[in-house]
Order: C-alpha cells, then structure tokens, then sequence
C-alpha cells in the first residue's frame, strides 16, 4: 500500500466514523432528511462566506457553512410552525430555494473562481492527499485529515459530554422536559453537530454522500441491536469497514470512491435487512413457519382434549379423521402428527390418538388463555 | 420580455418548462397531501443508476435514459416501502438511505463507465442540475406526450386517488384495492419527475414537487381546485423561469425555475385568505384590540359601581388599572362608537346606560360558573329533586 492509499483511507475512516455518530442520533429522532437538507444548503453558507472572505480557503468557510445548515433548520422549524405545511414539505421547499439561490450566484459572480458546484455534490477524495498541512517545512500529512480528525472529535466528546441529555431527549422528549432539560437545545446542538461535520465532509465525498454516512450506518446497526450503546458503537464499526471496503472497490473499479462506499453501505444494509438475527426478513419468515407448525400442533392437543374420553373419541381422534376435525390434507396432517409425536404430546394407540400428560397440559393451558 | 413570441430556443425552453410544471404540479399535489413531499426527491436521486445503465444499453437515445431513470426511481421506492412496511427504520431514514445509497451506485457506475477507454464523456452536470436551455423540440414532446399520459391517468383514477389521500383505510373496507392504486399513484410521480430531470437536475427537481402543491394548498381546501391551482403554479414557475433566466447571461435556468416556485410559495403562504400569515396577523391584532376595549370597558364598569349616580372618571385612572396599557385613547372612542360611553369633559370619560347594561351582561356571563346566585338555583333543584 502506498502512502496516498493509506492516507485515503485514514480520511474516509475518520470521516465515516465522524458521520456516523450525529446520524445515530438523526435516525432515531426520525429527522434523517435534515442531513440531506442541511448537506445541501451549506453550498449557500460557503458561497456568502467565500464573497466576503475573497478566498476558497478562508476558514471563515467553514463557519458560515455550518451557521447556514443551523438557518436551514430554524427556516424548516418555522415554516412547520405556521401550520401552513407539513413538516416534510417545509424541508422540501427550504433547501431547493436556499440551494439555487446558491447556484445562482456561483453561476453570475464566480465564474473564474474555483468553486465548482460538481465538487461541492459529488467530492473527491482521492484528491484529499494532496493539499498537505506544512508546519516549519514539515510534511504534516494531508490537511482534511486534521479536519476530519477535529470534527470526530468535537463530535466525540459532544457525545460523551451530552449522552444522557441526548439519550433522554431522543426516547423521551416529555420527560427530558419535565425534567428541565431543553429539547430544543438538545436539538440544535444535535443539528449544529450535523452542520459542522457535513461541511468537513462534503469536502471529501461531496454533499449527497454526507447523507449516506450519516444515515446508512445507523439504519444498519438499528437492525441488529436494541441498545444505544451498541448501536453508537456498531453504526461507527460499519462506516469505518465500508470506508475501507468502498476504497478498494473503488480501486478495483477504477470508479468514484465516494460512490463505492455508498454501496457498499447500501450492501451493508441489505445484507442486514435479509440476515439480522432477530428483525431480518430471514429470521422474520423463520419466526412465522415455526410459529405455523407451534399452532398447529397445538390444535391437534386441543382437538384430542375435546373428543378425550367420549364415545366418538375412538372416531374422531383417528390420523384419517383429523382432515375432516381440522381441515388438514393429509401430508401436513402426517408431519404435525410426527412433531407432536416427537415432542411427547401424544402416542397412537389402537388406531387412535391419544394425548400424553404434557400434550394435554399443552391443550389445557392453550384454552384457558 | 415578448421574445417568448419570436426565439425559438426561448419558446422550447418554456413550453417544456411549462409542462413539466403541470405535470409535477398535478402529481405533487398527491405527494404533498399524502405527507410524501420528500419521495420525489428520494426518486429523483435514485434515478442516476438507472440513468447509466440506460446509456450503457442504449446509447445516448433519450427514451433509453428516460426507461432506466423510471426503473430506478421505481425501484428506489418499492425499497422504500418495502424497508418502513418490515423494519423499524422510519420514512425518513428509509428516503435518506435509498437516495444516497442508490445515488452513490450511480456515481460509481458512471465514473467506471466513463473512465472506460472507448467511453463518451457523458456529463453529470445535465442529471445534476439539468440543461433547459438544452431542450430541443423532442424533448418537448416527450415531455407533453408522456405527461398528458400521467394526467389522463389521474383524471380516470380521480376518485381513487382522491380516497387514497384522505381515507385509504375506508378505501381498503370498500374492497378496493389500495396498495395498488398506491403503486400506480407512486408510478405516476415515478414519470413526472424522470421527465423533469432534464430540465431542472436531480436536486432542485423535488422542489418542483413541493411547491406548486404546497402553495395551492393554501388556497383551498378542495381537492379539485387544488389539482388545477397546483398545476397552473407550476405552469408559472415553469415558464417565468425559463423567461427570466433568458433575459440575463448566466442566471442558469433549472434554479430560477425553482425560485420562481419559491416565490409562488412566499406569496400563497402570506396571502392566502383565511389562513395565510398575513391574514393570521391581521386576525391577531383585531381580537388584541377587541380584547383591549373589552377591558377598559370592564374597568369602567368596576370604577361606576363605586358611585351610585353618573360620575365621570379620568384617563389617568383607566391608565394605572392595567399595568400593560399604554393609553386608552383608541378604545375609549371604540366605545364611544358603540354608544356605551361618553366623553363627559377634557380626560373625563363616562359610562351610558347601555354601556353599564352590557358592561353588567358580560361580568356576569364571566362569573357564571362560581356565582353564588347560580350554586342556590342549583341547590335549590336537587332538594326538590326527591
């Protein structure tokens, strides 16, 4: 591996990983779509903050990008507010506008000036490496792996110094209030998290790709556990191995390395989505078969219990008759007798069937719930 | 301004701007009432691998791309439905996932195509932010054809749709098919917005959704003046777009688009009789002065009942019975107006015997429910009761 390689992937694990954290957050307070708006209209935040500041490397930037994505999110707020529209309206109507008020202006006032709208989207990342941090002549390594590295950080330690506030505010918003914290204040902390790292980020792998990061790990780990800790932690180890998957693919494709750690993200998902232990589409289909056969055997205890000991019990509790009591063909009549054979619940006797100790304490308790 | 009449390039561009606004105006409506407003643009986005494998298949034939957008932009929100209906993950984060994941499969397909050796250089830049001032006359047709095609459907679907909006469980216990008209509701905006791609690009196209609706929204409360409303807001946006941005040099056109929507939205949301912001303050500053005559008349009261005939009382002492006031100028001449007082001398207000009359009404309409007079009749009723 070269050094480029290595410094590649070192920026888009620490970006992934920087993403992954507010999105947690974002999924589970069901406002995703605030990354995809805010990752947008940063572009209006960049484009104001670059004509005043003359230069495409002011980190006065950085600084009305992020306080743009905070607007984004008071604009949406307000908007909802009125009760004029819907809350998912008001984010579709926000960031369109401030997003072409943006385009606009690149296109009339800076059209020799490096800031191009295709970057802006898409990003590159494997030009990351060569804008380098130098500090008294030394090579300190690539620039937005500092930045990157500072955001994951800022969000790290917003994490631990916040989580019982976010935790709180996120599964109990009535009770965070009652409590005397603000989930206002919660939120626009959460949302000023999001800004600041979308605008690091989009640097790298290009706004539409911020949503991936934030939004495709959690969804993910949100499949394969119930505990927030987990979830914080699993939503962190996917975005760093699809970082790292994404980048050879890309290698092997010879194709956008943002694009191909969204897809792998994406194969991630789908891969959790069919295979999660307990709340995959698999283990979902699996759940419902087992519980088929559980019920079905449980009628046929039942079925025996009704006809036990009366003059038609010898008649209706034969494997033939059972078609006729339970409406069942013959061949899953066969195999329901089989498992409840299996399971001790009864023997056949005579011809008949006839219900064990366990099989009628099984009918018994079936009924009386 | 009238070289919409003469230039050739101008009247395509705001013929097809135009329509499309009608198309996406009419089926954004159903997204915005439905609370879908962000599946267009979830769609829009996923559209891109389907965009590049339709290049890949059939070259740069519009009809090709135009299929493979559809497939993908339906594809994107089968796996939309298909991940809220099955898993916790909510509508958010399922339109958050499909359109970056599925954006992000398309820039990886076309960055690998393109950096194939024998491989046009198919820009990006015309899905992203669309090429208006590209269209040629083709593309206009395609637009109008495929999207009289959406409409009619809507027209014969009306009722069902209409259901679908407001009532689907109702729909579901007349026997009708709901998840199906759902599906065709949703294929419907599947091919409004692959028609607007071109045009106005991946990221501004979920705007032409939202905004015609949402701003005809406010005008009406029925559906079918809505529809019409939304589609002539998007015809507008469409086609003053397309105008403005032919008047200057670089004022790209899918964006001015958008901001004339923008705009059509501002205005309904201020204007709108009955319920626009404008109205809503105008609404707030009556009932405030309603309010406020109400009180000085109640304080008026409070300050006759010390007298036992006609006395006329100083502003001054209106004034210091509110700590809130500033002046009773106004409210007195209101109550002057009404006839329920009078202006005895320079600062010296009195209250008429109407004034007393409805000033006596109200105090006791307000003190209704803990009068002692009321409690006796009451009492009085339950010891006749047996």
């Amino acid at each position: 591996m070269t050094q480029p390689q290595l410094e590649i992937q070192a920026i888009a694990v620490v970006t992934a990983i920087a993403c992954a954290l507010p999105g947690v957050f974002l999924v589970l307070r069901r406002v995703a779509l605030l990354s995809d708006a805010i990752s947008h209209s940063i572009l209006l935040g960049i484009v104001l903050a670059f004509f005043v500041a003359g230069s495409v490397t002011s980190p006065l930037l950085i600084v009305g990008a992020a306080a743009m994505g905070l607007i984004t999110v008071v604009l949406v707020q307000a908007l909802t507010r009125t009760k004029l529209v819907a809350n998912d309206a008001a984010i579709g109507l926000v960031f369109p506008a401030l997003f072409s008020i943006a385009v606009v202006l690149i296109a009339r006032y800076s059209g020799d000036v490096h800031l191009d709208t295709d970057v802006v989207l898409l990003g590159e990342l494997a030009f990351a490496p060569f804008e380098r941090l130098v500090i008294a002549g030394y090579d300190m390594g690539p620039q937005s792996l500092y930045l990157m590295g500072g955001i994951l950080l800022l969000n790290f330690a917003g994490l631990l110094l916040f989580y019982k506030e976010l935790k709180l505010a996120t599964f109990d918003a009535a009770l965070a209030a009652a409590l005397g914290f603000s989930p206002a204040l919660v939120h626009f902390g959460l949302m000023g998290m999001v800004s600041v790292t979308a605008v690091g980020a989009f640097d790298a792998v290009g706004s539409i790709l911020v949503v991936a990061l934030m939004i495709a790990p959690p969804a993910t780990a949100y499949l394969l556990t119930d505990r927030l800790p987990s979830m914080i932690a699993g939503s962190a180890l996917i975005g760093a191995a699809a970082a790292i998957g994404g980048y050879w693919l890309a290698h092997l494709l010879d194709a956008s390395i943002a694009g191909s750690i969204a897809t792998v993200l994406g194969a991630m998902f789908a891969v959790a989505f069919a295979l999660a232990p307990q709340r995959g589409l698999i283990a979902v289909a699996r759940r419902r078969g087992r519980q088929r056969w559980e019920f079905a055997r449980t009628m046929l205890a039942i079925h025996l219990l009704n006809h036990e000991g009366l003059p038609e019990a010898a008649d209706e509790n034969r494997v033939e008759h059972l078609k006729d009591g339970l409406g069942w063909d013959g061949d899953f009549t066969a195999e329901v007798v089989k498992q409840a054979k299996r399971n001790g619940l009864l023997w056949e006797g005579e011809g008949a069937l006839i219900l064990t100790d366990s099989g009628r304490r099984l009918a018994e308790s079936a009924v009386a719930a | 301004m009238l070289t919409i009449f003469s230039d050739y390039t101008l009247r395509t561009v705001a013929l097809g701007a135009g329509a499309l606004g009608i198309v996406s105006g009419v089926l954004g409506s159903f997204a915005v009432l439905r609370k879908q407003s962000l599946l267009g643009d979830a769609i829009s986005h996923a559209a891109l691998p389907g965009v590049v494998i339709g290049f890949l298949i059939g070259g740069k034939s519009p009809l090709a791309l135009l299929i493979g957008a559809a497939g993908a932009g339906w594809l994107g929100t089968l796996v939309v439905r298909s991940i809220v209906r099955t898993t916790r993950i909510k509508d958010d984060g399922a339109l958050g996932l499909v359109l970056s994941v599925f954006f992000g499969i398309g820039l990886m397909l076309l960055t690998f195509v393109q950096r194939q050796p024998d491989a046009s250089q198919a820009g990006l830049d015309t899905f992203l932010f669309g090429q208006a001032a590209a269209l040629v006359r083709s593309d206009v047709v395609t637009i109008a054809l495929l999207g009289a095609v959406a409409i009619a459907t809507v027209a014969v679907f009306w009722k069902e749709f209409k259901l679908l909006s407001f009532d689907p469980e109702f729909g579901t216990t007349l026997g009708l098919p709901m998840g199906r008209i759902d599906v065709l509701l949703t294929t419907l905006l599947v091919i409004a917005i692959v028609i607007g791609l071109q045009t106005v690009g991946v990221v501004l196209m979920s705007a032409m959704v939202v905004a015609p609706g949402a701003a005809a929204r406010q005008w009406t409360n029925r559906l079918g003046v809505m529809v019409p409303l939304s589609a002539l807001f998007g015809a507008t946006a469409g086609v003053s777009g397309a105008v403005i941005s032919s008047q200057e040099a670089q004022l790209p056109t899918g964006p001015m688009i958008v901001l004339s929507a923008s705009v059509l939205v501002l205005v309904s949301l201020s204007l709108a009789p009955g319920r626009g912001l404008l109205w809503e303050l105008w609404r707030r500053r009556k009932n405030r002065k309603r309010l406020s005559v109400d009180a000085v008349l109640a304080d008026l009261y409070a300050l006759d009942l010390q007298h036992e005939d006609e006395h006329p009382h100083s502003v001054a002492a209106l004034n210091a019975m509110s700590a809130e006031r500033d002046g009773v100028g106004e409210e007195l001449k209101q109550l002057e107006d009404r006839g329920w007082a009078s202006q005895a001398a320079e600062e010296q207000w009195v209250l008429t015997d109407a004034g007393r009359a409805e000033a006596r009404l109200r105090s006791r309409s307000a003190s209704m429910p803990g009068d002692g007079r009321a409690s006796e009749e009451a009492d009085g009723r339950l010891g006749a009761a047996p």
